[in-house]
């Protein structure tokens, strides 16, 4: 048996953990707890680097996979495994986790063991999320999540924290119960097709699901992630769980939980519902671009720089989710890319602000100036943050918008243009920001701030190093991944006719005859023909009348039904 | 002889219980004052014996006198009450102790009313189920009565008393309506003669039901019919509260589920209505107004109403899932809902203020351990994942759907979402709210301390690793439908 890689990733911070909790914890030996918690963090980093190594980027396929029964009964599994898509999440998890412990060092004085405990705990369910291949288990790591990062807020934020604390955990739990329905609800539909309950993804994946159901399905999964992105107008516990939160809650919240969301979008929502999901898509792009706009041009008038960078996620997020909903390859690689881009350069950004705010104990943009000549080398690094997020050539953040740009304008030109905007907004923002904070006079409170510590140059430069790798040598981070978006994108191409338009009518039904004509020979199981409200669909997209049985039982296919027209025989 | 003696066998479980309950009685009688009995552990050799011979019966189906039928169904919630027992006896040792409760009666009175519950959950004819109702109600007017000096405890008593003797008369009456519609108290005779009439609905099969359902609804604190769930439980010793709350539900909803789901389940048409309604208003009802409690008994009580609601979904559904839903939610449940009052219950004993929730402001830093444990209780009563309430949850949540109750479904888990702002209100006193003054608790006494480390364990066990308890609840179930 091989080494199990993923088990361990998610395993390991939680010994960690058990460690931590079995060292006495007197106040002097705070410095050994942070070490211990390091150095687990670092080994986890190490971990997924040598699951990149050993990443066979050829392959679209699950690597790594461990399954073995968890629930037999309910078919529930403990399922792992990695794609590209996932890969470069679990490094970047990897990654910010360690940063997030070392920006806390000067910061976290009080209960410094139970913060590490939460940390760590944090990590092995981010690491779940990533690496579930079981919805069931996917939920368990996507709820117990919740509790790691609500204590992290509400122990050890600012003023209004236990607010932000419970708004952040409320949220995410509304949107994510109807998601478990809905998760029971494909479970239950695979026992009534199948003749088993499964919540295993890959056998989901191949089900056929009538139209009207993966409408509903899609919403509540769609609801969940959205929450989690956000996506406008479900953005307004982000602002107060980032300004609330400690630093390193900060950093993780950006730099990996908002990534949840769209992970969600791309590995669960479109590919298991892609009629729906091909209908809803407009819908979510146009959120999307409200949200870039929006995000924008709030962040513009925040006096606050937590706030600032805050909206500027939502803005950044929503450029994602564009490139998610136009479903072709430079969209979804840009979205994916403009996922670790963002985790990269707007934790750089919290860690900055952290920094600035561990000196003068404030975040009001008001408050600085001129730090330029004061901390020369934190401003440089500043500046590379600033200019990555920005999205200049050579940084980073200019490939992933640019990807998602020309997907979306493959797509939907009108919402890459409204969406290009947002790019020259998020200038002006920043740079009005970058020229407030560091230029200008220095005030009298300013004069005395130090530089970068030895710490600190420790948690910048990796950033700053990557915001520039990662501009330079994008496919060094796009191979793994390509094989893994072709097959999600055929996924949900065999499943609806993505480049068809709504006023191509006819063209529908070529090709849904077409894929009829290959689906009646091959993967169609007697039970799913059952489903009546898909063979109401087909007739219709045949143009033929229902017949008079079909009539009675199907009677809740409308003519007018919007997902008939896409379900085709696709289903 | 030995036929005789083996349709004795499905009592062995009670009569364990009900020697150790005698034993106790006796013991306190001959009893000097001052001198020190091992009474408690008198009851853990009762209820241990009681679980070696739940362990026996096990899939043997074994019924004695036509009325009790020691099925796996029963068997497993004689597990669950086994347990509550054994946790509730041990939580109880040092708050017999310090509030100076007669030990003698106190552990006699419940193991009496544990009796009582395992022969509930037994029992296949109606007379049997009043019998053992009131048996195990009469010792919990008592118990929760037992600090006599307490005028809130005696006012809980008597509240109780006066709800709990109206729904007995409820029942009764409904038992009579059953046997003159039917011609038996026995749930198997009801159930063939019910097939034949369901066909031509009666206003006596209304009248007949609808009191059963309402004595059942009395007991299992389902709205509208929750009233005195409040008040009984704020005013009783938190030990008894946690017993109670945990070992009458799952008592009642095991006799609730062989009276509606075999017996009466012709009559489905009839129920299934009254009961969905009935599922929601609990849901809704004990959810919105646990959120404006500021005692944590009270807030607790509420909350456990609107685990009667989720148990009723459970009910409801009416299917094999369901079926195993109720009973794997009534152990997590159970337990979880002992360790949560149990800790209420060591907080009391302090002499601080400890009724509302914000007197446990600070407790994290005074006594992490304690807080650590509560917080674990009420993120499982909440649902979150990786906890045993989680499980029961979604198992509830899967029999629902299941049965084409998406709507009930989707008011579960929002109810269940809003119940998070009352659990966490307490988490966020203990965890990110300073204590008014500095308070030092006192050690946590052995026994209480690894009662409470157990319902943990048992709560991440269900969380982690259901399958087996899980594999369980399906068996049991098989021998009922």
């Amino acid at each position: 048996m091989p080494f199990p890689i993923l088990t361990s990733l998610v395993a390991l911070p939680i010994a960690g953990a058990i460690l931590l909790l079995l060292v006495r914890s007197d106040e002097g030996r705070d410095r050994l707890v942070r070490n211990i918690a390091l150095v687990v963090s670092i080994l986890v980093f190490a971990e997924t680097l040598l699951l990149w190594s050993r990443f066979d980027p050829t392959s679209a396929d699950f690597q790594f996979v461990e399954r073995h029964a968890w629930i037999p009964s309910f078919g529930i599994a403990y399922a792992v495994g990695v794609d590209g898509i996932s890969l470069m999440l679990l490094v970047l998890t990897g990654l910010l986790t360690p940063l997030a412990l070392l920006s806390a060092w000067e910061s976290i004085h009080r209960k410094t063991r139970t913060f590490c405990v939460f940390v760590l705990l944090l990590e092995s369910a981010m690491m779940g999320v990533f690496v579930s291949l079981d919805l069931f288990l996917f939920y368990v790591f996507w709820d117990a999540m919740l509790i790691p990062m609500y204590f992290l807020i509400g122990i050890w934020g600012h003023e209004r924290r236990i607010y932000a604390a419970v708004k952040f955990m409320l949220y995410t739990m509304a949107g994510s119960v109807l998601m478990l329905l809905a998760i029971l609800g494909l479970a239950i539909l695979h026992l009534s097709v199948r003749g088993s309950y499964s919540f295993d993804l890959v056998a989901l994946y191949g089900m056929p699901i009538p139209g009207h159901l993966q409408f509903w399905f899609f919403l509540a999964f769609a609801l969940a992630f959205a929450i989690k992105v956000p996506l406008f107008p479900f953005h307004t516990w982000l602002p107060d769980a980032h300004v609330e939160a400690p630093t390193a809650g900060s950093v993780i919240l950006a730099g990996v939980l908002l990534k949840m969301g769209t992970y969600g979008l791309v590995r669960f929502a479109f590919p298991l519902f892609p009629a729906a999901a091909t209908f809803f898509a407009p819908y979510l792009a146009t959120l999307a671009v409200v949200g870039i706009i929006y995000g924008a041009l709030v962040a513009m008038v925040q006096p606050d720089l937590k706030k600032l960078v805050a909206y500027s996620s939502v803005s950044h997020l929503g450029f994602v989710v564009l490139g998610i909903a136009a479903m072709n390859m430079q969209g979804v690689q840009g979205a994916i890319y403009q996922m670790l881009n963002h985790g990269v350069s707007t934790s750089g950004l919290f860690l900055i602000v952290g920094m600035l705010s561990d000196r003068r104990h404030t975040r009001l943009i008001a408050e600085f100036g001129g730090l330029k000549t004061v901390a020369p080398r934190l401003v440089a690094a500043f500046l590379m943050v600033t200019l990555s997020s920005i999205g200049l050539p050579g940084l980073n953040g200019f490939v992933g918008e640019f990807l998602i740009l020309l997907g979306a304008f493959v797509w939907k030109p009108q919402m890459a243009v409204l969406a290009a905007t947002g790019m020259v907004l998020s200038a002006t923002y920043m740079l009005w920001m970058f020229q407030r904070v560091n230029y200008g006079t220095v005030s009298e409170k300013n004069v005395s701030l130090s530089d970068l510590s030895r710490r600190e140059w420790v948690l910048v430069a990796p950033i700053v190093a990557l915001t520039v790798l990662m501009g330079v040598l994008p496919n060094l981070f796009l191979r793994p991944m390509t094989p893994s978006i072709e097959r999600l994108l055929n996924q949900v191409r065999r499943g609806a006719p993505v480049e068809v338009r709504a006023s191509d009518w006819r063209r529908v039904d070529e090709r849904a005859r077409g894929w009829r004509a290959r689906a009646a020979g091959s993967n169609m199981t007697p039970a799913a023909r059952s489903w009546p409200r898909v063979n109401a669909c087909r007739s219709q997209s045949r143009g033929e009348l229902p017949a008079k049985g079909a009539r009675r039982v199907g009677t809740d296919a409308s003519p007018r039904d919007p997902l008939c027209a896409r379900v085709g025989g696709g289903a | 002889m030995m036929a005789e003696f083996s349709s004795m066998a499905a009592l062995a479980p009670m009569v364990c219980v009900t020697a150790a309950a005698i034993a106790a009685m006796t013991a306190e009688a001959f009893r000097t004052p001052g001198e020190l009995m091992p009474i408690g552990p008198l009851g853990f050799v009762g209820l241990l014996g009681a679980a070696a011979a739940a362990f026996l019966l096990w899939d043997r189906h074994e019924t004695s006198f036509s009325v009790v039928v020691a099925d796996n169904f029963g068997l497993f919630i004689t597990w669950v009450l086994i347990l509550v027992g054994v946790l509730s006896l041990a939580m109880s040792a040092e708050a017999v102790e310090r509030g100076r409760l007669p030990a003698g009666e106190y552990y006699a009175l419940m193991l009496f009313a544990i009796a009582g519950m395992i022969l509930m959950a037994m029992a296949s004819d109606l007379l049997v189920i009043f019998l053992a109702l009131e048996v195990l109600s009469l010792a919990l007017y008592v118990l929760t009565g037992i600090g006599r000096d307490s005028p809130t405890s005696t006012e809980a008593a008597f509240k109780y008393f006066l709800l709990g003797a109206f729904s007995s008369a409820f029942f009764l009456y409904g038992i009579a309506f059953t046997y003159g519609m039917t011609g038996s108290t026995r749930l198997d005779r009801i159930g063939s003669v019910a097939a034949a009439l369901a066909t031509t609905p009666t206003p006596m099969q209304w009248v007949a039901v609808g009191l059963l359902l309402v004595g059942f609804a009395f007991k299992v604190s389902a709205v509208p019919f929750h009233m005195w769930t409040p008040d009984a439980y704020e005013g009783a010793p938190s030990a008894v509260t946690g017993f109670m709350s945990a070992g009458v539900k799952a008592a009642a909803f095991a006799a609730f589920a062989r009276v509606f789901l075999v017996a009466l389940a012709p009559f489905r048409a009839e129920w299934i209505g009254v009961l969905l309604v009935m599922a929601v208003a609990t849901m809704t009802v004990g959810t919105i107004v646990a959120l404006v409690q500021t005692s944590v008994k009270r807030m607790l009580a509420y909350s456990s109403i609107a685990h009667g609601g989720y148990l009723l979904v459970a009910l409801a559904s009416a299917n094999d899932v369901g079926a195993g839903a109720l009973l794997f939610y009534l152990l997590t449940y159970g337990v979880t809902n002992l360790g949560a009052f149990g800790v209420v219950g060591l907080l009391e004993r302090e002499g601080r203020p400890s009724r509302q929730v914000r007197d446990y402001a600070g407790l994290w830093s005074e006594h992490p351990s304690l807080a650590a444990l509560m917080t674990i209780f009420l993120l499982s009563l909440g649902g979150f994942p990786p906890f045993g309430g989680f499980i029961a949850k979604w198992y509830v949540f899967t029999a629902a759907i299941k049965a084409g109750y998406v709507w009930l479904a989707i008011v579960g888990v929002l109810t269940s979402v809003v119940s998070v702002v009352f659990y966490l209100r307490i988490v966020v006193m203990m965890y990110m709210t300073p204590a008014a003054a500095p308070v030092r608790l006192r050690p946590i006494p052995p026994m209480t301390g690894a009662a409470l480390v157990a319902s943990a364990a048992i709560v991440f066990y269900l969380g982690i690793l259901p399958a087996r308890v899980l594999g369980w609840a399906a068996d049991s179930i098989r021998t009922m439908f």
